[in-house]
């Protein structure tokens, strides 16, 4: 076990300057962590609020299938979305990193800009294009083809979180990929490998740690959202995060709604486990 | 050349796919009518709408308040820290504090703040808002000065020393100013941040005190209207000068960190 | 270094007054108060919570003038919403929401009594209680007005596209299973209460039944009529039939948007509730002798009345509904029902310990297919 480096006389001589800020965050953001994880251990007020009664009954109920449902279905439409990013993102950013310097700003740029918009406007902007009378079915009605309802379904969610996510997916690919030496990928070529061969052996084993901090950026926001779900799905479709959501917000059941957050957190510990430890591995090879 | 076309075909997709929203947002804010679906002549009333919405306006000074205010408590408390833990490549302790906000869902940190306040019994306004984004701000100043002091050379602050400055002297006039584009970096991310967070300052804003995103939230909720396209607009044209701004001013300051972002 | 300790003693002490400083506000008494009748209300301020177009815009600037009173307008989306606001910090009242004056249905108002959340009504402060018919004072949530004072009253039924729905719907049955053209064309409400009732009245159940056994067949047919549905919609849905989205809603009389000679709103055969949104007091409230203020001054009959015609809903003032402009009265036939017509609906009260069932329903409604 390595020590770490910020204890005994070194962290005391440092106080002045860390002090604050890790006194700040252990107030804000430890203890209301805490506090979330002490209350999954204690019995709902019958008006919001907890009772302090020990019981384990918030956790025993997360067994029961409908909430397993909705987790599980999270889990799903985050995954589609991350793997649909990955999808487009993964040739954006190696077309990006190929560019000449000055137009790779340009083309990052590019990406960067409808993010900054506001989440919820990207958000907005899929209603009015795929609603009944909207702009979709305008242009497959110009090209000849019937209306789809595609508001208020799954579809819709997976594009709204698509949409919201997918430069947090190109970034990371665009800065493994740029800082990818090109002389690999020539060494390879002149050693007769095609150009997939090269990708598959070369390009993408490099880039990996790339390709899964992207996928956790895209993933994690995904996987505890309720406003995606809300405004695209119709209230149609319950995720995870309109679980959490209406526990503290409508049904005022504090504890079952942070033993529901734990379990979210747990299943972004074993993602983020996993990551680390793949990276690693790709990283020793 | 079938392989360039695999990778050409989805780079254009994802460029139409970013932009066929933002286009049609656009164009619609212009709309005379009140469909949105349809484009019913030129007309810049809904600018003027915007601009009379008591709600949207008072939802903005909300949003600039709480932006500005934690982008300066975010700026002072992360600098302080990434300073603190000096050069250390690995500080695990330090790591795992800036990173606990990264990756904690923005939920988990809203209800475990909800609950807090709640516990704490502090009534809920706009500096409950303040103090929450002021968590997620500190930890991304940190996060950007640490990487900003690691590219710096600690020769020039020994050689300060040696000449006999004290070490707030050496601070002030020697490691401050070279970690400046950090911090200036950091404080921009952290109000940029605040500006958009919409999760957090549902569950901790006080009812009467609603931030720009909760607003946006409760009219998109409430119907779709042309305002919201006039409101996007200004936000894109106010973003695209920010970044070619920034983009300009980091082109004369400094010979670029591509690290230093994302 | 000692210019760095002193920001950073700044910043520690910034940390403390957060835990302790914070903590003092809530030794506050939270015993009833004995009002004051001659209380200066001019120097009071009231935060009122209510529903976003359920009040006329003008209606701070007109309390500022005629009474004196600045008042601030919050605005939730549902009651569920505002029951969280007020709830955060658990039951005795002894948290601050900051609102003074809050908005609620009935059965909520309810909740919130028994939360200890409540101050009780002081009639001696509202002399224009006189002027509700004799009916709203006797509603089931609170036979008296011990603690809410009605603003509004109706009943839910189905709000329709004449020119897009065929048959005219009699029974919530239609709205359930919709002829196939209507497939995907109909919304229904969400709030817990009322996603259920459709169902519940279908199958000729009390809206207030909390048997397992009842709420489950309520929860097949609520899954059933999933498959039709467009979305779950509480507050757009007049909107979406006045743009053609949809063809046929759950709705609230007043919100269904009558003024539109293509719409219209029926209450089906099987009956529905007689709901009643109401004016609390909160208990937290530091302005009480304002907020009654305000109270008696929405029941004065022209206030009322005016209210009424702005937000399209009836209101539980006889004198009020009596000098409704004949106009508005013509175009929205909900508002012509009679006091005698609403109390065939059965009142919305609050089930207590049950309420539990009414939320696990509606999310199994929500997330089930």
């Amino acid at each position: 076990m390595k020590r770490w480096p910020l204890t005994g006389p070194r962290l005391m001589k440092r106080w002045p300057l860390t002090g604050p800020g890790l006194t700040y965050l252990t107030v804000l953001m430890v203890v209301p962590l805490g506090l979330v994880l002490s209350y999954a251990f204690l019995r709902r007020g019958r008006f919001g609020g907890v009772v302090y009664q020990p019981t384990i009954e918030n956790l025993t109920r997360l067994a029961d299938p409908l909430y397993a449902d909705v987790v599980l279905h999270s889990t799903w439409t985050a995954a589609l979305t991350t793997f649909l990013a990955l999808l487009f993102g993964y040739p954006t950013a190696y077309v990006i990193a190929g560019l000449p310097r000055r137009r790779q700003t340009i083309a990052l740029i590019a990406v960067v800009l409808p993010f900054w918009t506001s989440f919820l406007i990207r958000v907005y902007a899929w209603i009015v294009l795929l609603s009944g009378p909207g702009w979709l079915n305008k242009a497959l009605r110009a090209v000849g083809l019937g209306p789809v309802d595609v508001l208020y379904t799954d579809a819709a969610v997976v594009t709204g979180l698509l949409y919201a996510y997918l430069p947090l997916m190109i970034l990371p690919l665009y800065a493994s990929l740029v800082r990818l030496d090109p002389q690999v990928r020539e060494a390879a070529a002149n050693l007769g490998a095609g150009p997939w061969t090269t990708f598959r052996t070369v390009t993408l084993p490099l880039t990996l740690p790339g390709v899964l901090t992207g996928c956790l950026f895209v993933f994690v926001p995904s996987f505890g959202n309720f406003v995606v779900p809300e405004l695209l799905g119709g209230g149609r479709s319950v995720m995870v995060g309109n679980l959490i959501r209406d526990q503290f917000l409508k049904a005022r059941d504090w504890p079952f709604g942070s033993a529901l957050a734990l379990a979210l957190l747990a299943v972004l510990m074993v993602l983020l486990l996993a990551q680390a430890w793949a990276a690693r591995r790709y990283a020793t090879r | 050349m079938r392989h360039r076309l695999l990778v050409k075909v989805p780079f254009w997709l994802t460029y139409f796919f970013l932009y066929t929203p933002v286009v049609v947002l656009v164009a619609m804010s212009f709309s005379a009518g009140d469909s949105p679906y349809a484009f019913e002549g030129f007309s810049p009333r809904w600018y003027g709408e915007l601009a009379g919405d008591d709600e949207i306006l008072h939802g903005l000074v909300n949003t600039l308040i709480v932006a500005a205010g934690s982008a300066a408590l975010s700026t002072v408390l992360g600098t302080l820290l990434a300073v603190g833990a000096g050069r250390d490549r690995r500080s695990r302790l330090l790591d795992a504090v800036t990173l606990l906000p990264a990756v904690v869902p923005d939920l988990l940190l809203a209800i475990g703040l909800l609950v807090f306040y709640a516990a704490v019994q502090l009534t809920l306004g706009l500096h409950s808002v303040l103090l929450a984004h002021t968590v997620f701000g500190t930890a991304f100043v940190a996060a950007l000065v640490r990487t900003r002091l690691a590219h710096t050379d600690p020769s020039l602050e020994e050689a300060s020393r040696d000449l006999g400055a004290t070490p707030l002297t050496t601070f002030v006039r020697i490691t401050l100013p070279s970690l400046a584009p950090g911090v200036a970096a950091g404080a921009l991310l952290a109000f940029t941040l605040s500006v958009d967070e919409f999760v957090i300052a549902f569950f901790t804003a006080a009812p009467t005190e609603p931030t720009l995103p909760v607003v946006v939230y409760s009219m998109v909720r409430f119907g779709v209207t042309p305002e919201i396209n006039a409101l996007a607009t200004l936000l894109l044209a106010v973003s695209f000068t920010a970044v070619v701004a920034a983009q300009r001013l980091s082109r004369t300051t400094t010979h670029g960190a591509p690290e230093a972002t994302g | 270094m000692r210019g760095l300790r002193a920001v950073g003693a700044v910043a520690a002490g910034l940390a403390l007054f957060l835990v302790t400083g914070c903590g003092e506000e809530g030794s506050r008494s939270n015993g009833p108060d004995a009002l004051d009748p001659k209380a200066d209300i001019t120097k009071q301020s009231l935060t009122v919570s209510i529903w976003d177009g359920y009040s006329p815009e003008d209606l701070p600037a007109r309390v500022k003038d005629d009474l004196g009173v600045p008042v601030k307008i919050a605005h939730h989306a549902t009651n569920e919403e505002i029951m969280a606001k007020l709830t955060a910090g658990g039951a005795g009242g002894d948290s601050d929401s900051g609102i003074d004056v809050a908005f609620v249905s009935g059965q909520y108002a309810q909740a919130l009594n028994e939360a200890g959340l409540l101050e009780p009504i002081h009639a001696d402060l509202i002399p224009n209680l006189k002027n509700l018919y004799p009916e709203a004072q006797k509603l089931a949530y609170d036979k008296g007005n011990t603690f809410s004072v009605p603003y509004t009253w109706g009943t839910t039924g189905i709000c329709y596209r004449t020119d897009l729905v065929k048959q005219p719907p009699t029974s919530w049955n239609d709205l359930l299973n919709p002829p196939p053209a209507l497939k995907k064309k109909v919304t229904m409400m969400t709030t817990e209460r009322w996603l259920a009732l459709p169902a519940l009245k279908a199958l000729g159940h009390s809206v207030n039944t909390t048997s397992d056994q009842e709420l489950d067949a309520a929860r097949t047919l609520l899954l059933k009529a999933k498959k039709n549905l467009l979305a779950y919609d509480d507050t757009t849905f007049g909107d979406r039939l006045t743009k053609g989205e949809s063809a046929m809603a759950e709705a609230w009389d007043g919100w269904c948007p009558t003024s539109d000679p293509k719409i219209e709103f029926t209450v089906p055969k099987e009956g529905s509730d007689l709901w009643v949104d109401t004016m609390v007091v909160l208990k937290s409230s530091k302005n009480k002798e304002a907020a009654h203020a305000l109270i008696n001054y929405i029941l004065d009959p022209e206030i009322h009345s005016w209210a009424a015609e702005n937000i399209l809903y009836k209101v539980p003032n006889k004198a009020a509904m009596e000098q409704l402009d004949p106009k508005v009265l013509e175009a929205n036939a909900p508002l012509r029902m009679t006091p005698a017509e609403l109390l065939k609906g059965e009142s919305i009260v609050d089930v207590g310990e049950a309420a539990t069932k009414y939320t696990r329903l509606s999310t199994e409604v929500a997330a089930g297919s």
